[in-house]
């Protein structure tokens, strides 16, 4: 029976490349395809705002989360401080937290080694996020690791490659294409938003959020992050403790 | 201490790395040891989640009034509107982000053309 037999490291492993590879393979579909649009529109943003091309891939990189990487960039054109920076993007990164606190049980096995899911954690945004939460159902726990290796690897080198060929043809579209281009962004996250929200404190903010933002832009402008997302966010959340209580039991 | 206030090499991969990797890594590191331990629809995760979702939702707004590059030469009716229409598709017709997508860029290029611009 081959079953019984004790397998080879070499079979372990040409069916870790295997599932490392139906990972990959899972980057391309519709949201990969959407999430690479929206960095299309990323690239604009950023080469228009004065980085360069390896500043932008180095971005890409590091950071990986669309919404972080234009908070940033919205940082660097307001001439803000490395600190506030830092602030408003950590701001804007939260959401990745419960992300993986929601992902980590799913990819955990009991011979996992902790150092793999720090390095994981990296490739964590809402693309993959949606992808993994539905693919993993079709993956044997103990495969999942290597599947999201591969998954959230694909991802962020693939859009590396967007984002630099992007950078490098920018300045050939015509006009009325650039600029179709960079309604892209805000597009794929005011969607992707509204339909990632848990509850409906969320859509409460959202919708603060996008009026407060323009409005605190010209009053108080440095700060129209900061403001708009403790403000509206503050008052959301007041809204849902309050809605909550009045809610008969 | 802003991004071009330095003029060396290293100054904005610095920048990036301790506005951008430190800032959002530390969040993701935190999930993977919180992992389990914390429960996802806590209170304290409502307002946090909420005051992040009011943020990059004021990101948006300023992307479409305040944007940069070409967008900037188009009217704001004309982006208020191709980001209204996109949303309305997106909402009545199946909340497909795609969906969303095509209809504000379409009604984008037909007023682009149909204004002249």
């Amino acid at each position: 029976m081959v079953e019984n037999e004790p397998r080879s490291s070499a079979a372990v492993a040409g069916e870790g490349r295997r599932w490392f590879l139906r990972g990959a393979a899972a980057a391309f579909s519709i949201p990969g395809l959407i999430l690479a649009s929206a960095f299309v529109g990323f690239a604009g943003l950023a080469k228009a705002s004065g980085l360069t091309v390896v500043e932008t891939v180095f971005m890409t990189a590091v950071v990986w989360a669309l919404p972080a990487k234009v908070v940033l960039i919205g940082a660097i054109l307001s001439k803000s401080s490395i600190f506030a920076a830092a602030f408003a993007v950590a701001l804007s990164s939260v959401r990745l937290m419960p992300m993986v606190v929601a992902l980590v049980p799913e990819m955990r096995v009991e011979k996992t080694r902790p150092w793999v899911l720090y390095a994981l954690s990296h490739f964590v945004a809402v693309t993959s996020w949606v992808l993994a939460l539905e693919r993993f159902r079709d993956v044997p726990p103990e495969r999942r690791t290597i599947f999201y290796a591969g998954l959230g690897g694909t991802l962020v080198a693939g859009n590396m490659t967007v984002v630099t060929v992007v950078y490098l043809v920018a300045d050939t579209l015509p006009p009325a294409a650039s600029a179709a281009l960079f309604l892209l962004t805000p597009m794929y996250f005011l969607t992707s938003l509204w339909g990632s929200a848990r509850e409906s404190a969320a859509h409460v903010a959202m919708v603060l959020g996008l009026g407060l933002g323009p409005l605190f832009h010209v009053l108080v402008p440095g700060f129209d992050l900061l403001a708009a997302g403790l403000i509206g966010g503050g008052a959301a959340y007041g809204w849902h403790r309050f809605s909550r209580r009045s809610r008969p039991a | 201490m802003s991004f071009d206030s330095i003029d060396a090499w290293w100054w904005p991969f610095l920048f990036i790395l301790v506005a951008g990797w430190l800032a959002t890594d530390s969040w993701r590191f935190l999930g993977v040891y919180l992992g389990g331990r914390i429960s996802d629809d806590s209170d304290i995760l409502v307002l946090v989640r909420a005051v992040a979702t009011a943020l990059v939702a004021a990101v948006i707004a300023n992307l479409v009034m305040f944007p940069g590059g070409a967008l900037a030469a188009t009217p704001v009716p004309l982006r208020l509107a191709a980001a209204a229409a996109g949303f309305a598709a997106y909402l009545l017709l199946g909340r497909k982000i795609v969906i969303g997508i095509a209809a504000a860029e379409a009604v984008f290029i037909a007023g682009y053309f149909a204004l002249g611009l």
